[in-house]
């Protein structure tokens, strides 16, 4: 039974959108040329190829169904509570090996020390046996050939997978010159290189070990990236429209409506972030819990805090877009051209709409894309202060909030918090790139 | 001068009270604290006596903006929730904590702590930053300015968790260099703080140095720079004494602002750390639901915001003799 998320909702349409502007962009030559400049530089285009592959997890992690139980005969179909997405379905054998407890990467024998049972009756506390990390070895001597010969083997599969894309980029180079296949290429490479081997190796190991109650951390990496998306971009669709309207209206109208719009941005403004954060979600924490009739499935509810962070990200950081654009109007509306539709009796709304906004558009798209980062790094912050989703959702503050503590453990279980964090990095890292080339390409003042 | 200050102060009142309005509804209209109570009670079942007792003790028993039950104006506007939680903290009030301290006893003794920690932070990150873009400008169009942008933008992208719980181990449990958290007083608080500062930089460095890098480039391509370079000026001489000066002015003035908000310290460092200031305390507040203290702090933070708002502008006038204030 197909579940249909909030969140998911909007994040399809999200990506309809996205394609519907590609699409309007192609045709409108004027649209397309600020476009083609980001992608002529190597690293935007290396970046939006790591981007969209996070995206793919994210949008995969996005199809939500509930599995139907075996049916007893003569009942009508039961389904299971628990939410699953398609990319349980395609992780699924990382899904339900679950072991006890920790384990590190590629181990095959537990974290914890426990009560086994020898062969003789006797007992004796020893490291037991992964129930599914190495489970097929006959005997542990051949764990190094086994890893060895895995680790190959998805590497000669990615090996012939980046040679197929080389001649594929031979085609694409012929097509449009100007762009810098080479670098997309090299990324999709690493990424390839990065992935095939660990998914030979996760077939009877987990790769990057286990975390306190025996869940695969790989799996949970996976997981926790679509949640960053989700605030990423869901934050910025709240953001912008609140942003444009009073931006724009400040800087055009003036007068009393400028007056009331700056008085709301400084009032917001004055008060820091974090704290107006907190007490929102403080705030919304309170009215979800009083409220358990509104959610059928638990996975609702966790996903109706996430919309409820989103939103609330969105409305206390509207400020800076609002600013920027107020003053850009502001410089706009004394324009002979702006005076010109005024002469010809054209209305206030269809002045911003059809002169104001497309002369301003560099400076959403900009702020767009710079602020995805800020927001993904804010996410790990906000769950460790207690305020970020709820926790049963996998993110990557969970996961930093649920490993820290085992830093003061010896020997280290770092492979939980080394995977978030790295997992962490290349998104943020491949965002900061891309807002680079974006700003760079969109800004008219830069010419360099 | 003076006329300036203290007509930016009377602008300053509105804001505050829209702060405190959206506090209000925040916290008491939104959730009723009858609500409050149910939370901080815990138990599913709590009786209606035992919410009533919660809400007499704190001072909750209180209609929210209008008392009808009293007899002269001043008492039907005086005795609500309104005016004896939020109005008072105008007065900086702020009343008492779920634990029944004094909160602004309590604030007055955080504050040290917080300002031991943010000061320096404050002052060396500005110095390494200012030192690492003027490194980066004086070397630009290198491969200097390349791989230093490069390490800015890979800084940038590291989560602060990363830098803390990373240099909490590294520091503290493999090389025992110093106490993995906590905080003494005097001159001894010296050990505790040399991590947190550090960690502090570091994880400043990126943004800012690249912010100020623009900021030097920028400056160079005017054209009293090129006046300096033709009558035969050194570059160190035409960076040190022309550039540095004129990106001071923005660099100062950004920085201004967050002066008066280094006295709510960091909430990441000062928890991770131990440190009793105020950041822990907003942090312990927010994960205990405290709501009496998270209501003073983000009212005492919009008061510093607004400090600082003013003291910017007003260093305008110190740092660049154009600019007049009216």
């Amino acid at each position: 039974m197909p579940v249909l998320l909030a969140t998911d909702a909007l994040l399809w349409l999200l990506v309809a959108a996205a394609a519907a502007y590609a699409a309007y962009c192609r045709r409108h030559a004027h649209l397309a040329l600020p476009w083609r400049r980001v992608f002529q530089s190597p690293a935007a285009m290396a970046s939006a190829v790591v981007l969209a592959a996070f995206l793919a997890v994210g949008l995969l992690d996005s199809l939500h169904f509930r599995p139907r139980l075996e049916p007893k005969p003569g009942e009508p179909p039961a389904y299971a509570t628990e939410v699953l997405s398609v990319l349980d379905l395609a992780l699924d054998h990382l899904r339900g090996r679950a072991e006890t407890t920790y384990s590190a990467p590629l181990a095959t024998r537990s974290y914890a020390k426990e009560q086994v049972e020898l062969p003789g009756g006797k007992q004796m506390r020893d490291y037991p046996r992964l129930r599914f990390g190495g489970a097929h070895l006959k005997s542990e001597s051949d764990w190094a050939d086994d890893v060895a010969r895995r680790t190959l083997a998805g590497a000669g599969i990615s090996i012939v997978l980046i040679f197929l894309i080389f001649v594929f980029v031979r085609k694409l180079k012929a097509g449009s010159p100007d762009l810098p296949w080479h670098a997309a290429a090299a990324a999709l490479s690493v990424l390839i290189l990065l992935a095939g081997p660990a998914v030979a190796l996760s077939t009877g190991y987990h790769v990057l070990g286990t975390d306190k109650v025996g869940q695969d951390v790989f799996y949970l990496a996976l997981k926790s990236v679509r949640t960053s998306l989700a605030i990423g971009t869901l934050t910025t669709l709240v953001l912008l429209p609140v942003g444009i309207a009073l931006g724009t209206m400040a800087g055009y109208f003036r007068g009393w409506v400028d007056d009331v719009i700056q008085y709301v941005y400084t009032t917001l403004n004055s008060i820091p972030g974090v704290l107006l954060i907190a007490a929102s979600v403080l705030m919304m924490q309170v009215v979800i819990d009083r409220h358990p009739e509104w959610f059928s499935v638990a996975a609702q509810r966790a996903d109706f805090r996430l919309l409820v962070l989103c939103a609330i990200l969105g409305l206390t950081s509207w400020t800076g877009l609002a600013r920027l654009l107020r003053g850009e109007t502001l410089k706009l509306s004394q324009l002979e051209y702006i005076q010109a539709a005024h002469a010809f009796g054209v209305r206030d709304a269809r002045i911003l709409s059809r002169h104001i906004l497309p002369n301003v558009s560099h400076i959403v798209i900009i702020a767009m894309v710079m602020d995805f980062s800020g927001l993904v790094l804010a996410e790990a912050v906000l769950s460790y202060v207690g305020v970020g989703v709820d926790p049963s959702t996998n993110s990557f503050g969970t996961m930093i909030n649920a490993a820290r503590l085992e830093m003061s453990r010896d020997p280290v279980v770092w492979w939980a918090l080394a995977t978030a964090f790295s997992f962490m990095f290349a998104l943020v890292l491949a965002a900061n790139l891309f807002a680079d080339a974006a700003r760079d390409g969109f800004d008219p003042r830069v010419r360099v | 001068m003076l006329g300036y200050v203290i007509r930016r102060l009377l602008y300053a009142v509105p804001i505050l009270i829209g702060v405190n309005l959206l506090t209000f509804l925040l916290f008491f209209v939104v959730n009723t604290p009858d609500d409050m109570a149910r939370m901080q009670l815990g138990a599913r079942r709590v009786t209606p006596e035992a919410i009533e007792k919660w809400k007499s003790e704190r001072g909750y028993d209180l209609p929210l903006a209008w008392n009808s039950k009293e007899e002269s104006l001043f008492n039907k506007a005086g005795k609500t929730i309104f005016a004896q939680k939020s109005a008072r903290l105008f007065l900086f009030d702020f009343g008492y904590s779920e634990d029944k301290r004094d909160i602004a006893a309590e604030i007055r003794q955080r504050m040290w702590p917080s300002l031991a920690l943010a000061v320096p932070v404050f002052l060396v990150g500005l110095a390494v930053c200012i030192s690492f873009a003027l490194l980066l400008a004086f070397f630009r169009a290198t491969y200097v300015d390349f791989w230093g942008v490069v390490l800015c933008v890979a800084m940038m992208s590291v989560s602060t968790l990363f830098y803390i719980i990373g240099g909490q181990y590294v520091a503290s449990k493999l090389w025992h260099l110093v106490p993995i958290s906590g905080y003494a007083g005097g001159l001894d608080a010296a050990r505790f703080l040399v991590l947190p500062v550090t960690i502090g930089v570091i994880s400043g460095v990126g943004a800012s140095s690249r912010w100020y890098r623009t900021l030097f480039l920028e400056e160079m391509g005017r054209d009293y720079v090129r006046t300096a370079r033709a009558k035969g000026l050194a570059e160190t001489a035409v960076m040190f004494r022309h550039v540095l000066k004129n990106a001071m002015i923005p660099i100062l003035t950004g920085a201004v602002v967050v002066i008066p908000l280094l006295f709510l310290g960091s909430l990441l460092q000062e928890s991770f750390f131990g440190i009793p200031g105020l950041g822990s305390y907003t942090i312990e507040a927010i994960q205990s639901q405290d709501f009496a203290v998270v209501r003073a702090m983000v009212f005492l933070g919009s008061v510093f915001y607004i400090v600082g708002l003013i003291l910017t502008d007003l260093s305008y006038t110190l740092v660049d003799p154009r600019v007049r204030l009216e």
